[in-house]
């Protein structure tokens, strides 16, 4: 299909705050898509299948609580788990950014090493500052899937974080296990690291969450689910760039716009 | 019936609450090592409590951070 054709749902539940921009950046990737409210999709007036790819943006969903994310997770799965598991199966990209990885995270469906798991297998815990954590990070590629086709390998990229529970968990005692398979598979996608690209190594603030091995965005193995604390859809055009008021720069595109891109493209291709 | 749910965070995981409440004990003068926070749920049901652990698994606690504990009440 043409990249225009390409049709994305952003999905919203109480709390979302980040659908717009989400948005913004699909448009400017070259693809369209449509806001939707989490109850009009298992409402039915609108239906899952007649998107190409899903969307689960930032904001505060549920009010986070219980846990930041979990309450969307289990009504969703509750709610539309055939549907979710019939798009996956189909190879259909799925994001999640900030609350959205928050979200697939709680759902079982990431880091997915054997397919969705019933009961999470990692968590998105408080940041080691105990804080909510506002404000620019460099990330370093370390893996591979379909939304980061457009950065090279090893590349740096600036985007903002804006989060309290980003520090990805894992269970206690096999965390390396698990780590090394992750990272065989290529599915710990970036890495919160310095300026030079060394890795930030739990370092603060280069890590605003202590992450477990500096994860900031894991994808399932076969990299058509992929979700990341930082915000993309907060750096996709210049006037986003942090040093914007300095440098005057407004034009050109943010580093997180490649993420849209690799999704759109990916969909032209293959339906 | 009613069920009590205490979810607590596993040894070694961040408690910024309790750290909070610690570090504001000691600088009123109060003699205390440590605080640990808990969370809990009286839930209102005719389900059995083999159901109120679903619940603990599916919703109220995370297995990687969290453990729980049910009583009934």
């Amino acid at each position: 299909m043409k990249k225009s054709d390409v049709r994305v749902c952003i999905v919203r539940a109480p709390g979302t705050n980040c659908d717009a921009e989400t948005l913004d950046g699909v448009i400017a990737a070259g693809g369209t898509g449509e806001i939707v409210h989490f109850n009009r999709l298992h409402g039915g007036s609108r239906k899952l299948e007649d998107y190409d790819a899903l969307i689960f943006p930032g904001g505060f969903s549920y009010g986070d609580e219980i846990r930041s994310g979990v309450i969307w997770a289990r009504k969703f799965l509750g709610l539309l788990g055939d549907d979710l598991k019939k798009f996956v199966d189909a190879e259909k990209p799925v994001l999640g950014v900030c609350n959205g990885m928050q979200v697939i995270v709680e759902s079982g469906l990431l880091p997915g090493l054997r397919g969705a798991s019933e009961a999470p297998e990692a968590c998105m815990a408080s940041n080691a500052s105990a804080r909510y954590e506002c404000r620019w990070i460099f990330l370093k590629k370390t893996g591979d899937c379909l939304f980061t086709e457009k950065y090279a390998q090893g590349e740096v990229v600036e985007m903002p974080v804006g989060h309290a529970e980003g520090k990805f968990t894992l269970e206690p005692g096999r965390e390396q296990k698990i780590l090394d398979e992750l990272e065989a598979n290529k599915q710990i996608v970036f890495r919160y690291c310095r300026a030079d690209g060394a890795l930030a190594r739990g370092e603060y603030p280069l890590s605003p969450n202590a992450s477990l091995d500096d994860v900031a965005g894991v994808s399932n193995p076969s990299g058509t689910v992929f979700a990341l604390m930082p915000h993309p859809d907060r750096s996709c055009f210049g006037w986003q760039r942090r040093d914007w008021t300095r440098t005057g720069k407004v034009d050109g595109e943010g580093d997180g716009l490649r993420i849209f891109k690799g999704l759109v493209d990916y969909c032209a291709k293959k339906f | 019936m009613r069920f009590e749910v205490r979810v607590s965070f596993k040894p070694g995981v961040l408690d910024a609450e309790g750290n909070a409440a610690l570090d504001a004990l000691k600088s009123l003068g109060f003699k205390a090592s440590g605080v640990a926070t808990a969370k809990v749920y009286y839930i209102e049901t005719a389900e059995p409590q083999a159901r109120v652990e679903e619940m603990c698994r599916k919703l109220l606690a995370n297995p990687i951070i969290q453990d729980y504990r049910i009583s009934k009440v």
